[in-house]
């Protein structure tokens, strides 16, 4: 089935109407258009298998009351036996062919949206709650073909079909059958929607706060319980959690007066259809066959009602996932601008100021500073000084609101996004560690590293004895955001992805966090030496231990510079370095003299 | 992972919705005679229809049968959601009420995420299984039953095959479910590593742009997707398979019981009306109990909750003092005798043994997680000790009122939790009825005044979600302002000015001096300014507390 041709449903400009995403989704859906639709027709023969299999069985039976030739049953008998196992058959063939084309459309979703996070330019701050939201609005996706399209368009195959036969024996029975299936079909899906989306309306307020008291309730346990507040929030809480039990119940009621509509329904069109059919004289065995067969097609319609409402549930998802891909057409260029990139560097700053927000105080304010080749530098001060966002504006991806950022006098920007990595990067704020094997971790930082580049970058992190100790050597999986290596190895071996990748202007925000004071200089200085004579480096640290080796160290406080020069000079002058200083080694010092 | 369907322990718990899940029972018993005198009317209507007849009374009875039944589906819809919306409602409370009565100590690390999102959302994955599942379960049972009884009435020998017959739904699950569940699990273990991979891409996107790979990660993106869809579809095969199979033996039992049954009609010895009967009520013998399986899977996810909602409430605490009992005066001298405290994997003090006179201001260093803030945690009472004791007035801490006694303490922690409510609100925690002016002096004293007069509606503006909207150094002054509320005579403060910015430190360090005067202090601290005022210095490092002489090197004066 190559179903390339199909038509699909408008995909017109403007029209933004209230099936936007939906059209979006059927966009995205279009190459697989030809395994969807034979998935629907396969939903629709298993459905028409079960209401024929009825059909045809009382049929048999009725006839078979008038005691005739077994010869004239013989056809019957033989489509029941077919019917009985088609219809097994034909559910088991649509449920993978669904699933199947669904999947391979999944899997598209995916790499597009995958695709269009990776060509957005700049920070994207993201909460794991986001995050979590953007999976699973991609799995809407699947929701909606599979629970959705394919059992409505099913029940709308049947129907139409249950109407035409029915016709063919009696037009007035089809008559009443078609108002039935009317009801079922349309009227009841419309009616569900509406309570769905009500309900959840009313629901998801109260959902939330209750989200919410349970997080304070939790994670604030301790300040409560100190303040002797416990007791109140609970009420609260419980109170709160009672209101939303009421509400449940009250839509609970309006729900599902639907679905015994949709009994009702199904029993009225029956008898309805015997009447009709009696009315007309059909045949006493066509009206036996008439009326079982329309209470299979109601029952079969009725699965749009269900539809419906997971239809309205999936909307938000749907939505966010059809603007997420909407808003970004792939427009942004793969690999424009400079990529002379090879060479020692010299960057630049120039009275560089950075605001996050418009009347907010900058997060840097006129700082400038100057990295020509094999230069390196520290840069110290206290958290929320703009350490970080020093970082973010030299790897590109925030840019100054005003003064200059140049590599070898050129602009930042004007360099293409993939490639200034190459040129200047290393360890970043909240460096991520994927769940991979301990290579492919490493190799991101430099894809066609061989297995010595490997061991020289680990070992100059201080974790290549780690590696060499676990059973499975490079290839151990370093589980959830690394969660099988402790805080210091998953330091290391993201200090050991930037030695690796190598730039020729090094940034290391941090590089021994979570590191005990002894092993934080080890590898400190295993770290500076590892690096190339040529290459300058960029350290941020908020401790001041080891710096005494490095060309200059930067204080920030408050987005300025407030003091600058080597650490000799810092130490000795009054001011925060050598406030910090002395308190750091008196505790470190002191530590060590009561070390036993 | 094979749990009960049904978790008695429901029962004991929550005793409100037994009323309403005797009532489902009912209900089920109801639905199987409605469905048994649906089909013996529709059956009657379509043997006098035969003759080109209508059976009025019969399709009066079919049609009133099926308004029955349509009420019926609507008292056990709205019946369900009401136990659902009671259990949950119950359970939401007995867990947030567990975490009350463990204390902070309980609740700490992992076990609030755990906890906060069970309470929160967790809990409404039980919907599936009230309205979906346990219905049908009870159907399951009522359902075969009723029509059993019913057939053997009108043609025993079907109701013979039948019986026969319809153990074999739940035998054929069974053996294709031990068959298919090692073969699953493995498949889903796998498939979950696979569906991780996309949120862990998009995750480290940060981390893919920094070394200019996030472009070239596409390709692995639809690579490791495509993987999962190979995977999904074999497992798939498999559970689709059992659906066949089980699908399969429900129509050959059918036709076992409808070929005789055509057999003895043509001869004339069965009346249609009888066949009729068979015919239309076989088929619903074996549904539901197909039905309640597959739904059984959906529900999985509610059973799950429901099973750590209730073992995670009914944890036993710790045995706490009776309200009432002796509080002694937090003015007294306070003593640590031979104090050991031992976490799981950890010991946080080991043997430590220490007086705090009253008035003294006590500093605290030592290298991180040396047992600094467990020193406090004891004080408080969020942690006992595992052996010696701590003494106030010569009064032993474990048997006083736990409250009482919180009551003379202040506590500024690392990272005051706030809340979302009004920041007034948030000041005032546990004393909800302070006075206006007193408020306005904690705020003044904690100098709070220029962060009030910048939000929108000053004390009354609203916190986000964990006091989303305040800075750091802004948040500590919350916290600040809470300890000048509670004018305790004894403050614990944990290292208040780490992680702020120098502007943002010196303005907490002044209010912090402000708080400590003229009261027993016990401050972790690293700040030179800090440790300046202190009457005494004491170094924690691994477990161990040494009393560190006063001693220049350690003083800085600013």
């Amino acid at each position: 089935m190559s179903g390339q041709r199909e038509p699909t449903a408008a995909t017109g400009p403007a029209s933004t109407g209230r099936v936007a995403a939906e059209r979006a989704v059927l966009r995205l859906a279009r190459p697989y258009l030809g395994r969807l639709v034979g998935a629907g027709l396969l939903a629709a023969a298993t459905e028409f298998a079960g209401l024929a299999l009825m059909a045809t069985a009382t049929w048999l039976l009725m006839s078979a009351a008038g005691q005739p030739p077994l010869d004239r049953l013989t056809v019957a008998i033989v489509a029941v036996r077919a019917l009985a196992i088609s219809r097994g058959v034909f559910r088991y063939t649509e449920r993978l062919a669904g699933h199947d084309a669904v999947l391979r459309m999944i899997t598209d979703v995916r790499a597009r949206v995958f695709a269009t996070l990776a060509a957005r330019r700049g920070a994207t701050h993201r909460s794991g709650d986001v995050l979590s939201r953007l999976v699973s609005d991609v799995e809407a996706v699947q929701d909606l073909l599979l629970r959705v399209l394919v059992p409505a368009s099913a029940a709308a195959v049947v129907g139409v079909l249950a109407v035409a036969v029915a016709a063919l024996i009696s037009v007035p029975a089809a008559g009443a059958l078609t108002v039935g299936l009317l009801v079922a079909g349309v009227a009841l899906p419309a009616l569900a929607t509406a309570v769905t989306r009500r309900s959840a309306a009313e629901v998801a307020p109260l959902r939330g706060a209750l989200a919410t008291d349970a997080i304070d309730l939790t994670h604030g346990a301790a300040d409560l319980a100190a303040f002797g507040a416990t007791e109140g929030a609970l009420r609260a809480a419980e109170q709160r959690a009672h209101r939303l039990a009421r509400l449940e119940r009250r839509l609970a009621a309006t729900g599902f007066a639907v679905d015994a509509a949709g009994v009702l329904t199904a029993g009225a069109t029956a008898a309805a259809v015997v009447l009709a059919a009696l009315a007309a004289d059909v045949s006493g065995v066509l009206v036996g066959v008439l009326a079982v067969g329309a209470l299979a097609a109601v029952e079969v319609t009725l699965a749009l009602v269900t539809a419906a409402r997971q239809w309205t549930q999936l909307r938000p998802g749907l939505t966010r996932v059809a603007d997420l891909l909407d808003a970004e057409p792939q427009t942004a260029p793969p690999a424009t601008g400079r990529t002379d990139l090879a060479g020692p560097h010299e960057l630049r700053f120039v009275d560089v100021t950075v605001r996050y927000r418009a009347g907010a105080a900058p997060a840097l304010d006129g700082v400038s500073l100057d990295l020509p080749a094999g230069r390196r530098i520290a840069v110290v001060g206290p958290s929320g000084a703009g350490k970080s966002t020093l970082a973010a504006v030299l790897t590109g991806t925030v840019r100054p609101a005003s003064g200059r950022v140049t590599l070898d006098g050129h602009d930042l920007s004007a360099y293409a996004e993939e490639a200034l990595p190459r040129a200047v990067g290393g360890l970043l704020a909240e460096a991520y560690v994927f769940h991979a094997t301990v290579r492919e971790n490493l190799l991101l930082g430099r894809p066609a590293a061989g297995e010595e580049e490997l061991t020289a970058a680990t070992a100059a992190a201080g974790l290549l004895d780690w590696v060499q100790a676990q059973p499975a050597g490079w290839d151990t999986v370093v589980g959830e955001e690394g969660g099988q290596l402790s805080g210091g190895q998953r330091q290391r071996l993201a200090l050991a992805r930037a030695l690796l990748a190598a730039p020729a202007v090094l940034v290391l925000d941090e590089p021994t966090e979570g590191l005990d004071p002894t092993a934080a200089d080890a590898v400190l200085a295993s770290a500076l030496a590892f690096t190339p004579a040529g290459h300058s480096v960029l350290l941020i640290t908020h401790r001041l231990s080891g710096l005494a080796e490095l060309d200059e160290i930067v204080v920030l406080d408050g987005g300025r510079v407030i003091q600058r020069g080597r650490h000799a000079e810092l130490v000795a002058a009054p001011g925060w370095y050598r406030d910090q200083w002395l308190l750091q080694t008196a505790a470190e010092r002191g530590y060590l003299a009561l070390a036993p | 992972m094979s749990r009960r369907p049904f978790d008695p322990r429901l029962l004991r718990r929550v005793p409100a919705a037994r009323g309403d899940l005797a009532v489902l029972a009912l209900l089920g018993v109801l639905a199987a005679g409605l469905i048994v005198a649906q089909a013996t009317a529709l059956a009657s209507v379509l043997a006098t229809a035969i003759d080109g007849r209508l059976d009025r009374p019969a399709l009066a009875g079919f049609v009133v049968t099926v308004a029955a039944r349509s009420a019926l589906v609507w008292a056990q819809g709205t019946i369900s959601a009401r136990v659902a919306a009671t259990v949950k409602a119950t359970l939401r409370a007995d867990l947030l009420g567990a975490v009350g009565r463990h204390g902070p100590g309980w609740v700490a690390g992992q076990r609030a995420g755990e906890i906060a999102t069970l309470a929160g959302r967790g809990l409404d994955a039980l919907d599936a299984y009230f309205t979906g599942y346990l219905p049908q379960l009870v159907l399951s049972v009522t359902v075969p039953l009723a029509v059993l009884a019913r057939v053997v009435f009108a043609d025993w020998s079907s109701a013979v095959i039948i019986a026969l017959t319809l153990p074999l739904i739940p035998v054929f699950g069974a053996l294709l479910g031990w068959q298919a569940q090692a073969a699953t699990e493995r498949q889903w273990r796998r498939l979950a590593l696979l569906g991780g991979h996309f949120l862990d891409m998009v995750a480290g996107l940060p981390t893919l742009r920094a070394f200019g790979r996030a472009r070239g990660q596409t390709d692995v993106v639809r690579r490791m997707a495509d993987g999962h869809r190979v995977a999904t579809m074999k497992t798939l095969r498999i559970a689709f398979l059992s659906a066949l199979v089980l699908e399969l033996v429900a129509t050959l039992s059918v036709a076992l019981v409808a070929v005789p049954v055509g057999i003895r009609l043509l001869s004339g010895g069965l009346a249609l009306q009888t066949a009729l009967l068979v015919l239309l009520l076989t088929p619903e013998a074996y549904l539901p109990l197909r039905a309640a399986g597959s739904r059984f899977h959906a529900s999985m996810e509610g059973l799950t909750a429901l099973d750590e909602a209730l073992t995670l409430s009914a944890a036993p605490a710790t045995p706490r003092a009776a309200e009432g009992a002796a509080t002694p005066d937090a003015r007294a001298e306070i003593r640590f005798e031979a104090v050991t405290v031992a976490y799981e994997r950890t010991t946080a003090l080991r043997d430590v043994t220490l007086t705090i006179r009253p008035g003294e201001r006590i500093a605290i260093i030592g290298p991180s997680g040396a047992g600094k803030s467990t020193l406090l945690g004891l004080l408080l009472g969020f942690v006992a000790p595992t052996s010696g004791r701590i003494t106030v007035d010569g009064v032993d801490l474990a048997t006083v009122d736990t409250d009482a006694w919180r009551r003379q303490l202040a506590w500024v922690p690392q990272r005051a939790h706030l809340f979302a409510a009004s920041l007034a609100d948030n000041i005032r925690l546990g004393a909800a009825d302070t006075p206006a002016d007193v408020l306005a002096a904690a705020v003044h004293d904690a100098a709070l005044d220029d962060v009030v007069a910048g939000l929108p509606d000053g004390l009354d503006t609203v916190l986000g979600e964990r006091g989303h909207g305040l800075s750091s150094g802004q948040r500590q002054r919350v916290a600040l302002a809470r300890a000048f509320l509670r004018a305790a005579p004894v403050v614990l403060l944990d290292e208040p000015t780490a992680r702020l910015d120098t502007a943002a430190e010196a303005v907490v360090l002044d209010a912090t001096r402000r708080l400590v005067a003229g009261r027993t202090a016990v401050l972790v601290a690293h700040r030179p300014a800090l440790l300046a005022d202190a009457d005494r210095i004491l170094r924690v490092e691994d477990g161990r507390v040494t009393e560190l002489t006063p001693e220049p090197t350690g003083k800085v004066t600013r």
